[in-house]
């Protein structure tokens, strides 16, 4: 197997009594899937926040394409190619959904201590945004102001914010979160198209978008991994059936 | 053109016409009135840079324009007179002290933020207070108007307000073209939501820094103009409800738009000066005003205007 582009190991992090994450090492290859997944609670969002950056682990250390990232910000983080969305959609509501897009685009292309040309103007941020709008399937919905968009085109458009800071690895934290079933079925076609262009950490409940498009699952309870393994693995595992999936019928 | 930008052209025009009316109907008093609403207008813009463009209340802005109006004080009291020179000054020990509030400041966020710049800025207002040398409590009276040479002389009231007209024009210019530059939408982004902006990889803080020290920086201009317009300076310019009125001239005009404020100074002043004289009690008059706009119209007094003027176009 290649060098993985994102490995954890031991990573830890309590609040108070409470083991979000324990002792949890995982590995990413370049253009994997890899899901992450638990009932509530299990630490997921916190593993997330720790691969972020936004979370600082109490034990542990994360190696992102070979180097130690892990006393980096967020900041530093979002700059080697890490990007997250978030499970409660983050965007600019105010912003079109262009302004959103472009803004991301902006995030990359160097400094932003530049005050005179208006941003609106500007080709180079506006082209790329639009781009990434028309791939996730919002061009039309452009100029209208993000916080109008339905949810799932909410969603969409924090998924072309990520896409469009050019990310090697996404952590997505349910990007399927409180869709319908066609919203949802939308949203994990998007992804599989995005399949082995990026690496990808994804944290989702719903089973049928897991099995469709992890090459590999971790299951976490308690914030310890009990499974780590391909999909078939991990859903003929009679720990992960008792702790997660129940004993009947996986997928729901 | 929009109704916003029609809204704005009518009231910079009408402020241009301030001068020639007044002294046509024999009221200078009104050249000078206008030219306080433009200094504390400038003030406003400024704040209204990291107010209602970064979403940063910051309750200290009077510090800056004391620090503005003391250096003009403390440099005349010296001996010096050029206006280059004043103005210099005051721009930058403005951005100085914004620089060093600001990144204590900008550290903390929400309540704490408010708390934290009221807090500095009350150090700076004791730290007037305690300059004996420079009249502490009493305030400093200034000999001379800042020397721009023959061609300017700011004792001309007339010349002194289209000088402040001037200036108040180039922020207007300057603050429009920033917000919406690279830098402006970041700080709007900011505002919006700053989790987002870091996860993005924006180091945000040196740019709320940056727009920090620029309001600074431009609301010690305005203090280095109220100095001239006033001649005297005291402690009581940055005390904490003068900053109270800055921020009330922001909302009450329309935050984030830059153009609000302007509307914001001239409504809050002419309001105090026409209840003024009809009772002491005119705070209580004024009050009741700002709810009601604040509840009518989220866009301001420059809102309210400029509605009216789309219903007619």
């Amino acid at each position: 197997m290649a060098e993985p582009v994102l490995e954890t190991s031991g990573l830890t992090k309590r609040f108070g009594g409470i083991v979000a994450t324990g002792d949890v090492s995982l590995s990413v290859a370049p253009g994997e899937i890899h899901a992450v997944i638990g009932p509530n609670g299990a630490g997921k969002t916190t593993l997330i926040s720790e691969l972020s950056g936004e979370l600082k682990p109490d034990a542990g250390s994360i190696r992102f394409a070979g180097a130690d990232i892990s006393r980096f910000g967020p900041v530093r983080r979002a700059a080697l190619g890490i990007a997250r969305a978030f499970q409660v959609t983050s965007i600019f509501r105010e912003f079109t959904a262009l302004e959103n897009v472009a803004l991301a685009v902006q995030a990359r292309a160097g400094h932003s201590f530049r005050f005179w040309r208006p941003a609106e103007r500007e080709a180079q941020l506006r082209e790329p945004a639009r781009a990434m709008l028309r791939d996730v399937g919002l061009g039309e919905r452009a100029d209208l102001p993000a916080g109008s968009l339905s949810h799932g085109e909410k969603r969409a458009l924090e998924l072309a914010m990520v896409l469009a800071t050019g990310p090697r690895l996404l952590l997505l934290d349910e990007p399927t979160a409180g869709m319908g079933a066609e919203e949802s079925a939308a949203m994990v076609r998007l992804l599989a198209g995005l399949k082995s262009r990026f690496s990808v950490v994804l944290v989702e409940h719903d089973m049928d978008a897991v099995f469709a498009l992890a090459d590999r699952i971790t299951v976490m309870v308690y914030g310890r991994v009990i499974a780590s393994g391909a999909p078939e693995a991990i859903r003929a595992d009679p720990e992960v059936r008792r702790a997660y999936l129940g004993d009947e019928e996986p997928g729901c | 053109m929009d109704a916003k930008r029609v809204a704005a052209i009518i009231a910079l025009a009408l402020l241009a016409l301030v001068p020639p009316v007044a002294m046509a109907a024999d009221a200078p008093f009104y050249v000078g009135l206008f030219a306080r609403i433009m200094v504390f207008a400038i003030a406003a813009v400024s704040l209204d840079l990291i107010l209602g463009y970064g979403g940063l209340v910051s309750f200290g802005h009077a510090a800056y324009l004391g620090i503005g109006a003391y250096a003009v004080g403390i440099l005349s009291f010296h001996g010096v007179t050029g206006g280059f020179a004043h103005f210099a000054t005051a721009f930058f020990a403005a951005a100085a002290a914004a620089l060093v509030i600001g990144f204590v400041s900008l550290r903390t966020s929400g309540v704490y933020f408010i708390m934290i710049t009221l807090a500095f800025s009350q150090m700076v207002y004791f730290l007037g207070v305690s300059l004996n040398q420079y009249g502490g409590d009493d305030g400093l009276n200034i000999a001379r108007h800042s020397n721009f040479g023959a061609a300017l002389d700011l004792k001309d009231p007339v010349v002194f307000y289209y000088f402040v007209f001037a200036l108040l024009l180039v922020f207007l210019f300057l603050g429009s073209r920033i917000v919406r530059s690279r830098f402006g939408v970041l700080l709007q982004g900011v505002k919006s939501n700053e989790r987002r902006m870091i996860a993005l990889g924006f180091p945000t803080f040196r740019y709320k820094l940056a727009a920090f020290v620029m309001a600074g920086a431009i609301c010690g201009v305005a203090g280095a103009l109220f100095a001239n317009l006033t001649l005297f300076v005291s402690p009581s310019i940055m005390h904490w409800t003068r900053s109270g009125e800055i921020l009330m001239m922001v909302i009450l005009g329309g935050l984030g738009s830059l153009i609000g404020p302007v509307f914001g100074a001239a409504a809050y002043l002419i309001l105090e000066s026409v209840l003024s004289r009809l009772t002491e009690h005119w705070q209580a008059v004024l009050g009741p005003i700002l709810i009601l706009v604040v509840l009518f119209s989220k866009t301001g007094l420059y809102g309210l205007f400029a509605m009216g003027a789309r219903r007619r176009g």
